[in-house]
């Protein structure tokens, strides 16, 4: 027990991933209305965002920003890759942020357009009203 | 089905719970994910670029490309909504306000487009004179949130920021502008035909700057073909600059035209 308690302890990070992603998932599937899986899309992409940036964590590192005055050509103390947090799924993830934002305009003007013809967002309503019209 | 979809997530969870067992401790320095190009992207970087953060290095210099597709990505983005939403029908009825006295005018069908010049004012029938205590705090702020956005992008080699950063906080700026006062307010400062305008321009000078690298006799985007022109100094971070003042340009574009299309669903009216 207490070595499943350490297991858990050592990575919790990946559980509260999970957690997020099942809600998110939760949400995508079984909620009817098109906002509410647009909100369920968005918190599984934030999972899958924190869940990059979190592999880039190393303890006792800083930021990925070089300290000091390596800027101006000079070659002073050398760098060590332990003392910079991982920047590759820092950079990833900026991408994912702004395609994020991306489809989720796109994804909410599909909303404005469908609630302007069918006046709902609701999903078994929508499927009435389009089944009604393939039959007229 | 409520019930159905449950279980499959609960599946779902559980298996990736299961899979975590597999994955490296938190804060682990030696894990594969930073052994290999992390590494060598944190020790070359410097002298490869000369531009101390990392993150824009990655992103604007080793990741280029992609990074210049992104913002198409983006520009693609701001293209569709206008496309889906933006609606020209003209309206019908036509409210107009004597800005010094308040008295309001009702056009009806009139036959052609009355503009509104100085004294009156364009605006929709569910117009509320915007708040004194918003719209001062609101005035007084704007100025500042966009020269730290300005900053942010400028300042994106040495320090956190960039350009994607810096034009979401340029844009959220003018999205405040329009919530404070009004949407109409907004685009009379900054027309639509100025934002779209804005957006292409931003992917046109991100292309625009690998395609003269490439005329320059390099490889695309290569910054390092500038030198005779700009001098060898930090000729990298300058033409990483240039790159995302292309990227804030359309980020900011972007988020400013799929804000006004959603929020008057496409009329450009008053909106919220």
């Amino acid at each position: 027990m207490t070595e499943l308690f350490m297991l858990i302890a050592a990575k919790y990070n990946y559980c509260l991933y999970v957690i997020l992603m099942m809600i998110g998932l939760y949400a995508m599937i079984a909620k009817n209305n098109l906002m509410k899986k647009l909100v369920g899309m968005n918190i599984f992409q934030t999972a899958i965002i924190l869940f990059y940036v979190s592999i880039g964590f190393k303890h006792n590192a800083t930021i990925p920003i070089i300290k000091g005055d390596h800027g101006h050509g000079g070659h002073g103390a050398a760098i060590h890759a332990a003392d910079y947090m991982n920047p590759l799924p820092h950079v990833l993830m900026l991408t994912a942020i702004v395609v994020s934002v991306a489809t989720l305009g796109v994804a909410m003007a599909l909303c404005v357009k469908v609630y302007q013809r069918y006046q709902t967002l609701e999903e078994d309503e929508l499927r009435m009203r389009l089944s009604e019209k393939i039959k007229s | 089905m409520k019930l159905l979809s449950l279980i499959v997530v609960c599946l779902t969870g559980g298996l990736l719970l299961y899979g975590t067992a597999d994955l490296p401790d938190w804060g682990d320095p030696n894990t594969p994910a930073s052994l290999h190009l992390s590494k060598y992207y944190i020790e070359n970087a410097i002298r490869d670029t000369e531009v101390p953060n990392l993150v824009t290095a990655v992103l604007a210099d080793y990741r280029s490309i992609d990074t210049m597709l992104e913002t198409a990505v983006v520009f693609c983005a701001g293209l569709a909504c206008f496309m889906l939403l933006r609606d020209f029908t003209p309206k019908k009825d036509h409210y107009y306000r004597h800005v010094p006295s308040g008295v309001i005018l009702h056009v009806k069908n009139p036959d052609r487009q009355i503009i509104a010049g100085n004294e009156f004012e364009d605006m929709d029938k569910e117009w509320l004179p915007p708040d004194t205590i918003i719209k001062t705090v609101c005035r007084m702020l704007i100025p500042f949130i966009q020269i730290y956005a300005l900053y942010v992008v400028a300042h994106g080699d040495f320090s956190p920021g960039g350009g994607f950063q810096g034009g979401v906080i340029l844009g959220s700026s003018f999205i405040l502008l329009a919530i404070s006062y009004n949407l109409k307010y907004l685009l009379k400062r900054v027309s639509e035909k100025f934002l779209g305008i804005l957006s292409a321009a931003g992917v046109l000078v991100y292309m625009g700057i690998g395609l003269a690298a490439m005329v320059l006799g390099g490889n695309f985007l290569d910054y390092e073909k500038y030198a005779p022109i700009f001098g060898e100094h930090h000729i990298r971070a300058l033409g990483m600059l240039g790159v995302e003042i292309g990227v804030g340009m359309s980020v900011t574009a972007v988020m400013v035209i799929i804000y006004i299309n959603i929020v008057s669903e496409g009329k450009h009216d008053e909106g919220l």
